[in-house]
C-alpha cells in the first residue's frame, strides 16, 4: 500500500510540473513533432539537431522582431497516430503558431488534417513522397509545406543526368520493390530516361532486408548496358555495389538520397565505391559561403559532419522563421500566407521558392564518389 | 430478489449513460480539448484490444500473438470503404464489415491452429499476423508500404463509447455465461475440461472469433480517427503492446485491462516531453510494476463497487484499531 501511495505521489508531482508550462507575450512558440525514438529515430534526431541549431542562431541574433523563439519538442515514437495526437497537443495546449516535422511522409500526412482544421501551418524537412502536400484528388493541403523536393523529381533529374552527363544509352534498374520510395523513383527514372532517348534493358527487384544479390547480378552481367540505377536505401545498395564490383561489373551506379549515409561506405568498401552518382539535397563539397559556414558551425556545435537531414532541419527552421518574420500577424493564417509567398529563400540545401502546390522549387545536387569519397558535385536547377 | 437485480441493472445502465453524458458535456464545453480527446481515443481503442485479447489469453488461456493482424483487417476494410464513400453510414458499415472479416479470419485460422498449445499456438498466430501484414504490403488497393491516407474522421466520442462499453459488456457477459465458464475451465486444465465433456476446440474457437471481432472494431475506430494507416503499424510489436496491457492489468481481469490501458496511456503522454529518457522510464516502470505485482495490477480479480465497499470496511477497521 505504501509503495502504491509513493507511486501516486510521484505521478501527482509529474502532472503539476508539466501543468506549469504557460506562455507569455514576448515569445513565439513553435512545435517540434519528431521521431526521436522508434524505427526511424535517426531521421528525427538528425533533423532536430539542425532545427535546434537554427533556432539558437535566430535567438542569439535577437529573435524575430524582438521576440524569442521557444521550441516545444515532443517525441512521436515514429508512430503516425502519436504524431496526430501530439499535433493536437501542440496546437490546443501549447498554443504554437507553427509545427515543424515529422520527418517521414506517413507521420507528416497524419498531422495535416489537424493542421487544416486548426489553421496552423505545418512543415516538414524530409517528407518526400509525391502526394504529401496534394490530396489524391488533386487539391492542395492548405496548411502543409515542405522544404525538400519530392521523390519523382529525383528520378527525373537522375535520368537526365545519365543521358546528358554520362551519355548513357542503356540502363539496368535494380529497385527496392518493398518501398514506395523505390517504386516511385524507378518509374520516374524509366519514363524520363526513355524520353531522353535511352532504353531500359532490364528491370530487377529486391526486398529490403535482402543480403545476397548475386543471382540478380549474374543475370544482368551478360547484358549490354551503360549504367545501373538502384533506387533504394544504403543498406542494400551498399551490398549490391560491393557484389557487383566483385563480379567485375564496372558500369557507373546511380542512386538517390537513400545512398546518403556513412553506412554505404562501411558496407561496400572504399575500393568498390568508384563511379557512383546519386542525387541529394545538399553536398558538403559546396563552396557556397552559406554552406561552408553552416558546416563549420555545425562541426563546432556537434563535433561531426552534418548529413542531409541536419541540413534540411536547419533549412526548415529558418524557412518557417523567415515566414513568421514576414507575416502580418502572429497567427496561423498569416504565417501560412507568408509561407506561400516565399520567394528565393536562401538555404543550405539550395535557394527555394514555394510553388502553387506548396512544394519547393529548388536545385538538386548530383554527388559523385571515387574511392568512397565525395569528389564531385553538380548542381542541377529545375 | 428479482426486483433487486432489476434495480441493480437499471443503476448500471444509468451509470453508463451518465458517464457518456458527462464526457460529451465536457467535450462540448471544450474542457476536453482535441488533445485530451485523442488520448481518450487511444485509451478506448486499447481497452477494446486488451479486453478482447484478455478473453483469448487471460480467460481461455490461449497465448495469441496475432491480435494486431485482426486489428489491421478492421482498419484497412473500414479505411478503404470510408475513402470511397465518405459518410457516417459507410463508417458503420465498414466497421462491422471489418469486424466480420476479422472474425471470419479468426475462424479460418483458429480452427486448425487452436489444436496447438502454448508456444506452438503463439508462433502460429504470429505467423498469421505477419502474413496479413505482407498481404497488405503487396496489394494495390492498400497502397502498399506507403500506406493509406484516410483524411476523414468519423470516430467521435459517441461511437467510441458505444463500442468500448459494448465490448466490455459483451465480454463480461460472455465470461459469466456457461460458455465463459467452459473457457475458464480450459485455461485451468484442458484435459480435465475435456473429461467433463467440454468441446475444447469449439470453445477456444468461439473465444478466438469474439476476440478477433472486437479487434476488428478497434482497428476500424483507429483508422477513422488517426487519418493514416500503413502495414508497419500492425506488426509484431503492436501485438506485444496489447499483450503488455493485458499482462500488466492481470490475466483474466477485465477491469485490470481497462485500468492498465489508462495507466499506460497516462504514463506515455506524461513522458512525451522527455524524448531522451522516455522509453527507458517506460520500461523501468513496467519492470517495477511486474516485480511488485507479478500477477498484474488486478491479478485475476475484478474491480467492482462491492470491492470498494470491502476496501472501505478494511479502512474503517484500521481506523478503529488506531483509535
Amino acid at each position: 500500500m505504501k509503495r502504491l501511495l509513493t507511486l501516486c505521489v510521484c505521478f501527482l508531482i509529474a502532472v503539476t510540473l508539466i501543468g506549469c508550462s504557460k506562455g507569455n507575450q514576448n515569445e513565439i512558440r513553435i512545435g517540434i513533432n519528431y521521431e526521436l525514438s522508434g524505427g526511424v529515430a535517426t531521421y528525427g534526431q538528425s533533423s532536430v539537431e539542425g532545427i535546434e541549431m537554427a533556432i539558437e542562431e535566430i535567438n542569439n541574433a535577437g529573435g524575430i522582431n524582438g521576440k524569442k523563439i521557444v521550441p516545444i519538442k515532443y517525441d512521436n515514437k515514429s508512430e503516425p497516430a502519436e504524431a496526430t495526437t501530439l499535433a493536437n497537443k501542440l496546437i490546443t495546449q501549447d498554443k504554437v503558431v507553427a509545427i515543424l516535422g515529422p520527418a517521414t511522409s506517413g507521420s507528416f500526412k497524419a498531422e495535416i488534417p489537424v493542421a487544416n482544421a486548426n489553421k496552423i501551418p505545418v512543415a516538414s524537412g524530409s517528407a518526400t513522397a509525391d502526394d504529401v502536400t496534394v490530396t489524391s484528388d488533386g487539391k492542395v493541403q492548405e496548411y502543409a509545406f515542405r522544404v525538400c523536393f519530392n521523390d519523382s523529381f529525383q528520378g527525373t533529374v537522375m535520368a537526365n543526368f545519365a543521358a546528358d552527363n554520362l551519355s548513357a544509352k542503356k540502363a539496368v534498374i535494380i529497385m527496392d520493390s518493398s518501398s514506395d520510395y523505390g517504386k516511385g523513383l524507378a518509374k520516374n527514372f524509366k519514363d524520363n530516361f526513355v524520353k531522353a532517348g535511352g532504353s531500359i534493358v532490364a528491370e530487377e527487384a529486391y526486398v529490403a532486408g535482402d543480403t545476397d544479390f548475386n543471382a540478380i547480378l549474374t543475370k544482368i552481367k551478360g547484358l549490354d548496358f551503360d549504367v545501373i540505377y538502384i533506387p533504394g536505401y544504403y543498406n542494400e545498395a551498399g551490398l549490391i555495389i560491393k557484389q557487383a564490383r566483385a563480379q567485375g561489373i564496372t558500369a557507373p551506379v546511380l542512386g538517390a538520397d537513400g545512398f546518403d549515409s556513412p553506412v554505404l561506405l562501411e558496407l561496400a568498401g572504399a575500393e568498390a565505391l568508384n563511379d557512383i552518382y546519386f542525387t541529394n539535397h545538399y553536398s558538403s563539397l559546396d563552396k557556397d559561403p552559406a554552406v561552408v559556414k553552416f558546416i563549420e558551425d555545425f562541426k563546432a556545435k556537434y563535433n561531426k559532419e552534418p548529413d542531409a537531414f541536419n541540413a534540411l532541419g536547419y533549412d526548415l527552421a529558418k524557412f518557417v522563421c523567415d515566414a513568421i518574420a514576414r507575416a502580418e500577424k502572429l497567427d496561423g493564417e498569416s504565417i501560412k500566407k507568408a509561407l506561400e509567398e516565399t520567394e528565393n529563400f536562401v538555404g543550405v540545401t539550395g535557394t527555394l521558392s514555394v510553388d502553387e502546390y506548396h512544394n519547393p522549387v529548388k536545385s538538386i545536387v548530383v554527388i559523385g564518389l571515387e574511392n568512397g569519397v565525395q569528389t564531385s558535385s553538380v548542381k542541377i536547377s529545375p | 430478489m428479482n426486483k433487486l437485480a432489476e434495480i441493480k441493472g437499471i443503476k448500471k445502465w444509468f451509470a453508463l449513460l451518465l458517464t457518456y453524458v458527462i464526457v460529451q458535456l465536457l467535450v462540448s464545453l471544450n474542457i476536453i480539448n482535441d488533445y485530451i480527446m485523442a488520448t481518450i481515443t487511444t485509451i478506448c481503442i486499447n481497452i477494446i484490444l486488451a479486453v478482447s485479447l484478455n478473453l483469448i489469453t487471460g480467460f481461455t488461456g490461449q497465448f495469441s500473438l496475432g491480435h494486431a493482424g485482426f486489428m489491421s483487417i478492421g482498419a484497412y476494410t473500414c479505411a478503404i470503404i470510408i475513402m470511397r464513400y465518405p459518410s457516417p453510414l459507410s463508417f458503420i458499415i465498414g466497421l462491422f464489415l471489418g469486424a466480420i472479416l476479422a472474425a471470419l479470419l479468426g475462424f479460418i485460422v483458429g480452427l486448425p491452429t487452436l489444436r496447438l498449445r502454448g508456444d506452438y499456438l503463439a508462433i502460429a498466430t504470429l505467423g498469421m499476423a505477419e502474413i496479413i501484414r505482407f498481404v497488405f504490403l503487396n496489394l494495390d488497393i492498400t497502397n502498399g508500404a506507403a500506406g493509406l491516407f484516410v483524411g476523414v474522421q468519423y470516430t467521435n466520442w459517441l461511437w467510441l463509447y458505444v463500442f468500448t462499453a459494448g465490448t466490455v459488456i459483451l465480454i463480461t457477459n460472455f465470461v459469466n455465461s456457461s460458455h465463459g465458464r467452459a473457457c475458464i475451465s480450459i485455461r485451468e486444465d484442458e484435459i480435465a475440461a475435456e473429461a467433463m465433456g467440454i468441446n475444447t476446440t469449439k470453445y477456444k474457437v468461439i473465444a478466438f472469433i469474439i476476440g478477433a471481432f472486437c479487434a476488428g472494431i478497434a482497428g476500424a475506430l483507429y483508422a477513422s480517427y488517426f487519418y493514416f494507416i500503413k502495414p508497419d503499424l500492425f506488426g509484431f510489436l503492436k501485438s506485444i503492446d496489447i499483450l503488455v496491457i493485458v499482462v500488466l492489468g492481470g490475466l483474466g481481469s477485465i477491469s485490470g485491462s481497462i485500468l492498465a490501458a489508462f495507466l499506460l496511456a497516462i504514463i506515455s503522454s506524461l513522458l512525451q516531453s522527455f524524448p531522451e529518457i522516455r522509453m527507458v522510464i517506460y520500461s523501468v516502470l513496467l519492470i517495477v510494476i511486474m516485480l511488485f505485482r507479478p500477477q498484474g495490477i488486478m491479478g485475476s480479480k475484478e474491480l467492482s463497487l462491492s470491492a470498494f465497499k470491502s476496501l472501505g470496511s478494511i479502512f474503517e477497521r484500521k481506523n478503529g484499531g488506531e483509535r
